[in-house]
């Protein structure tokens, strides 16, 4: 960690070995030549003198010619070493300040201070290797819910841009290759407090390479990694990755779902999505016949979930090495109303834009709405820069791949239990899903759903846990009153409650909790705000309970008496 | 032949040397004892101890080490020469062996310094 020092030292010998020997020699001069004093008589300056009239006049202060005027050999001597002596400080710090304006010097330093910063935080913290479209999103949504996160990323630019992001509390960024190991060292890795890995560099290798560091060296800490190829996520999940997020197949599942199960589909969106799809989107014709524009890595990951799912799909794609894959394929890009006429794009009612040019997308998708303008149609965008015009187009479903990354990243960080609650989903048909969403409906309106999860635990719910331990009976409900005024609702629900291996969905307002359950809420942040009082207050949760404002102090205690 | 450390070995031992030459002698006789020799032993130990930085390794930090000591005992040295002969009024007996003890502390941190660059080249063995 003296790294900097040591090249300090290191780069400066030359300039103290060529001031040493100048004042030495200066010094010598002074000492060596004869002189007179004021009376006349020959005199020669001793060490003390020579070292005193140098040393001020090497830093330019010049005092005079001290202790008697100078004879001309003194002076001659001193005009030299006045010149000698400036040039070798000019010297000095001339490479000193090089030395500090060097990129490997300032690279050092922030390596340092980063480490340095890393290893004094005293909260838990996710490490964040990539700061792309998914590290930006991901790192906002944590800092905005008060979690700390440290960012490695290989591009200097995106670590500028980090510094630029106001983001309300301090994300410290260091510019280095998140694939080497003491870069994750330093950015705390081993930190006790680190609570998770998140891989989101766009080269697999290096998702791998974080992934493995940090189960190997932290076998329990959670890692998610995103990955593009299907060989990289069965090597991931061989060495226990907690969640490998494939993009391209994460959302052929999400729109596979929408055509199948549009209910269970929307409950899914809510949850994990932000920007949630209105109901209404519901109501679209999407059974039949699909046709897909590009047949690369989306389009495969695409084709094989409706196949799963038994939709009749036809594949446009120009590609050589593509051509003949499916049963039924036809040869263009799919931008030319000829190429979708030949598809037969009159009795399709869907059409999937996923080839890997956004241009030719966003044409497929104008053209075919020219063609037959009640078609369903799905676009992909595969430059964040073009949010714009994707937004604008008008398509059903926009397939950004960092999005749905970072989406699907924070379901399992804002809580464990919501991808629990997904998988439990599939258990139920979309008649009941339709009633659920109905609900969730009511509660938020247009707003984002949030939710969040309890653990009836000491850390999590300290107040409920002494009133537990009081024999207090504790109902669902006291979750959902408002801690302000008890007669008010808060705008949320519970979804799910788990009870050692049992899973009960939708639990009702009076079961009886017990120490050690989690239950998942869904509603509006701010309910969350609220329902934080009174979990950890004890005297808020007693208000919620009884509806007396009580206060447990000694002296209030004493006043209350009577 | 490595021209580093022709030069390094050559002001290591040169320091070492000039100290001994300005030791040697009785030590309170003043003509024993040469002012411009200890001058010059400790512009070479100064130079010395520039040499010896930037070295990471625990045997450069040994050597660093005596060369500091060598500095800080013929510095002291200096000084006490100047305080006898400008404030205290003469040099002095008693003055001039505290001068020469002094300097014979770092006559012994140099030999330590010369010894860690034999062992150093021994261990090297090229």
């Amino acid at each position: 960690m003296n790294n900097v020092f040591y090249l300090l030292l290191r780069r400066l010998r030359v300039p103290f070995i060529t001031m040493i020997v100048v004042y030495a020699i200066s010094i010598l001069g002074f000492v060596l030549i004869p002189g007179q004093d004021d009376a006349g008589n020959a005199w020669r300056m001793d060490f003390f003198h020579a070292v005193y009239f140098v040393s001020f006049m090497g830093t330019t202060i010049g005092f005079g010619e001290i202790p008697f005027a100078f004879t001309d050999g003194q002076r001659m001597w001193t005009l030299l070493m006045i010149y000698a002596t400036v040039v070798a400080w000019l010297y000095g710090i001339g490479s000193m300040l090089a030395l500090l304006q060097e990129p490997v010097f300032g690279r050092l330093l922030r390596r340092r201070s980063f480490t340095k910063e890393v290893a004094g935080f005293a909260e838990p913290f996710y490490l964040i290797c990539g700061y792309g479209v998914t590290g930006r999103l991901i790192v906002s949504k944590l800092a905005n819910r008060d979690i700390r996160a440290v960012v490695i990323d290989l591009n200097q630019d995106r670590i500028d841009d980090l510094e630029m992001d106001s983001l309300p509390i301090r994300v410290p960024g260091l510019c280095a290759d998140a694939a080497l190991p003491d870069v994750l060292d330093d950015a705390g890795l081993q930190h006790p407090h680190c609570i998770g890995v998140l891989a989101l560099t766009d080269d697999d290798n290096s998702n791998l390479a974080v992934s493995i560091a940090s189960k190997l060296l932290m076998p329990k800490r959670m890692v998610i990694s995103r990955t593009e190829a299907e060989v990289t996520t069965a090597n991931l999940l061989s060495f226990g990755t907690d969640q490998v997020v494939d993009p391209f197949q994460a959302y052929a599942g999400y729109l596979s779902m929408a055509i199948h199960t549009p209910y269970k589909h929307l409950v899914y969106d809510w949850l994990v999505n932000p920007y949630h799809r209105p109901l209404s989107s519901v109501y679209q014709q999407k059974q039949g016949r699909w046709i897909i524009c590009g047949f690369g890595r989306f389009g495969r990951a695409l084709y094989k979930a409706f196949k799963a799912d038994d939709v009749f799909i036809t594949v446009i794609d120009a590609k050589e090495q593509n051509v003949n894959q499916t049963e039924q394929q036809i040869w263009g890009i799919g931008t030319e109303a000829k190429t979708l006429e030949e598809a037969n794009i009159h009795d399709a009612v869907g059409i999937v834009a996923g080839t890997d040019n956004d241009a030719d997308n966003l044409s497929i998708i104008m053209t075919a709405r020219g063609i037959k303008p009640k078609l369903v149609t799905v676009v992909r965008q595969n430059l964040d820069a073009n949010r714009l015009v994707f937004r604008h187009s008008g398509a059903d479903f926009v397939m950004e791949p960092g999005r749905i990354i970072a989406n699907q990243i924070m379901a399992q960080i804002k809580t464990p239990l919501l991808p629990v609650f997904i998988d439990a989903l599939n258990g139920y048909d979309d008649v009941w899903a339709h009633t659920l969403l109905n609900r969730m409906s009511s509660v938020v309106g247009e707003d984002e759903l949030d939710s969040w999860a309890f653990v009836l635990e000491e850390e999590d719910t300290p107040a409920i846990k002494m009133a537990l331990e009081e024999e207090t009976v504790i109902k669902m409900k006291i979750f959902l009153k408002d801690p302000r005024d008890r007669s008010q609702m808060l705008p949320g629900f519970p979804l799910m409650l788990r009870r050692g291996s049992e899973i009960k969905i939708l639990p009702g307002e009076l079961t009886e909790l017990q120490l050690g359950d989690e239950i998942l809420f869904c509603g509006l942040s701010k309910a969350f705000t609220q329902v934080e009082w009174t979990v950890n207050n004890y005297n808020v949760l007693q208000y919620v309970l009884t509806g007396k404002d009580a206060n447990n102090t000694l002296l209030s205690r004493w006043f209350n008496t009577d | 032949m490595n021209r580093e450390k022709v030069i390094f070995a050559f002001f290591i031992v040169l320091a070492l040397t000039l100290n001994f030459g300005f030791f040697l002698g009785e030590i309170d006789k003043e003509i024993h004892h040469n002012v411009f020799e200890l001058f010059a032993a400790l512009v070479v130990s100064m130079i010395c101890t520039v040499l010896k930085f930037g070295d990471r390794t625990h045997l450069g930090a040994l050597m660093l080490a005596t060369s500091l000591v060598a500095d800080l005992q013929l510095v002291i040295a200096a000084f006490l020469w100047g305080f006898a002969e400008q404030i205290s009024g003469g040099m002095s007996g008693s003055m001039m062996s505290s001068v020469v003890s002094l300097s014979g502390g770092a006559l012994l941190a140099n030999v330590i310094s010369v010894i860690l660059l034999v062992v150093e080249t021994i261990v090297v063995r090229r």
